[in-house]
């Protein structure tokens, strides 16, 4: 188990800050140190874009213990609509579905919010981050 | 490089094995290794494992396997690369021995995941622990996206996908019914896989490995000193090793398993061979989908050609390329830092002829694959009898 200092340190938690290369312009969520395509080192601050579309979704009806609660959970890989994909869950869906292939399509579009991942065991603090929603 | 063989295999039976500790399932299959080399010592030790800490609040396995196995000062290195740890222990020991550091080598895996802890927790670990895990996904749900994925960029009808992958359990459960090590030795059908319980959707409990108990070891030597031992000298002739993205929303493509391709390209070329060659292949399915994209990465079959040939029997037994005649991980089970030094020791008993029922007619080359994570690390390596 991760201590809170490890994660609620970390900007990209909460905000959406990335890092371009300078050299080739690919964009790092999270942001490295080494450009994964051009081997280059420099780098400029860059901000996600918030909206995109479902590459690829499942839903976990086994999750870690501290996602009990909220069981099944949702998961998808989104491809930001400047190309960037981050992995989030998908939020803000009915409470009971019969089939979630018909309501999440591959390529439907999504925006970005901020949500509760989760909270640490009984009655402990909530962890936050962002999760994506169908539009 | 001096060439390589192995000239011992041991495991223990794979299973729900409570009263068995790490120590023990370790030490009983290099034992059992041992004395079917023959041989009276050993230079050195390998050690695969995945997460013995998280299991079992051990680490350092290196010592203490050398400490129980009566090798006391002999030099042991414990290797992890998660669920690709015994191969890549494996491909050490042979750089070992080809490199003339060492004569007789041990190469062990070993994991207890039957601790109390929560496997899929400790698994998890092997995805990124902070853009992956920290968002609640599993490893049946990674391999779950790459199944959606597939079933998407190759425009396959669902009922159709869904059978496809059964096939896959029901094939390697086949195969695991004539292994006696096999943690579940039992036939089952499309129906068993497709009515047990959802985990990631499209993947069901009977699409995915068990959590097992186990361990595997081997013994390698130069191939010259292999003839004082042993008759049938099998060969290591190709190793290859690669990694690739951590995260699997990075990868380039999401279906295709470019840390298996580059591995294999590494060991075909090492062995001067092609994928038409190999007779037969251990594979590793840790869930349906990935005995599919692993088959496919490695030339067997084009990209997007794996679920059919599955269906069309070509990787029966009786088939073109049998894959996963032990019962694959779905079947024999999946003590992850031991899977990929039990599937060397399946390459060694078919090809010494002594794989009984599931045995391979004319098995003289084969390959073997194992993979970390979502497909973030892999090795590939080929045995051939000389
Ligand atoms: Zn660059």
């Amino acid at each position: 188990m991760l201590t809170p200092r490890v994660y609620k340190e970390i900007p990209q938690r909460y905000r959406l800050e990335a890092n371009k290369c300078k050299k080739c312009g690919r964009v790092n969520f999270p942001p490295r140190l080494v450009c994964p395509n051009c081997g280059s080192q420099e780098f400029e601050d860059y901000r996600l874009p918030t909206t995109g579309k479902i590459l690829t979704y499942t839903v976990v009806r086994t999750p870690p213990v501290d996602f009990k609660l909220q069981k099944p959970i949702v998961l998808a890989i989104v491809e930001l609509e400047d190309g960037t994909r981050i992995m989030c869950q998908v939020t803000d869906l009915p409470p009971y579905v019969e089939n979630y292939d018909e309501i999440i399509k591959i390529g439907a579009p999504v925006e970005l919010v901020f949500r509760k991942i989760f909270s640490e065991g009984e009655a402990g603090i909530h962890v936050y981050g962002y999760k994506c929603r169908l539009i | 490089m001096r060439d390589v063989a192995v000239i011992g295999i041991g495991m223990t039976k794979f299973g729900e094995l409570w009263n068995k500790s790490l120590r023990e399932l370790f030490v009983e299959a290099a034992l059992k290794a041992i004395k079917d080399a023959g041989v009276d010592h050993i230079d050195s030790m390998y050690v695969g494992c995945m997460t013995s800490g998280l299991f079992a609040q051990q680490e350092h396995l290196g010592a203490l396997m050398a400490d129980y196995l009566g090798q006391k000062h002999v030099p042991a290195y414990r290797v992890e690369s998660a669920c690709a740890s015994g191969g890549l222990a494996f491909r050490l020991g042979f750089i070992e021995v080809a490199s003339g550091m060492s004569d007789i080598v041990l190469v062990g895996g070993v994991e207890k995941m039957h601790t109390g802890a929560d496997s899929t927790a400790c698994l998890a670990a092997a995805a990124d622990a902070e853009y992956e895990s920290f968002l609640g996904i599993t490893f049946p749900g990674l391999y779950a996206m790459i199944a959606n994925a597939y079933k998407e960029k190759y425009n396959i009808p669902f009922d159709r996908f869904r059978k496809q992958l059964a096939l896959v359990a029901v094939k390697n459960h086949e195969n695991g019914s004539k292994n006696p090590n096999a943690q579940f030795p039992i036939k089952i059908t499309v129906d068993t896989v497709v009515n047990s319980t959802l985990v990631a959707d499209p993947l069901r409990l009977f699409d995915c490995s068990p959590v097992t108990d186990g361990a595997a070891a081997v013994i390698l030597c130069p191939v010259e000193l292999a003839k004082k031992y042993t008759d049938t000298i099998i060969k290591v002739a190709g190793s290859g090793a690669a990694t690739s993205t951590i995260a699997l929303a990075q990868r380039d493509d999401i279906t295709y398993l470019d840390v298996v391709a580059k591995a294999a390209e590494r060991a075909y070329k090492m062995a001067g061979v092609t994928p038409k060659d190999i007779d037969f292949a251990e594979v590793h399915d840790c869930f349906t989908i990935a005995e599919i994209c692993v088959t496919e990465a490695l030339g067997f079959f084009e990209p997007g050609k794996g679920a059919e040939a599955v269906e069309a029997g070509k990787t029966a037994l009786d088939g073109e390329i049998p894959v996963n005649t032990s019962g694959g991980l779905k079947a024999k089970g999946h003590p992850v830092g031991a899977t990929g030094v039990a599937q060397i020791c399946e390459l060694v008993e078919q090809l010494r002829g002594t794989a009984g029922d599931r045995q391979v007619k004319n098995a003289k080359r084969g390959l073997a694959q194992n993979m970390g994570g979502s497909g973030a690390s892999s090795t590939v390596h080929i045995l051939e009898v000389l």
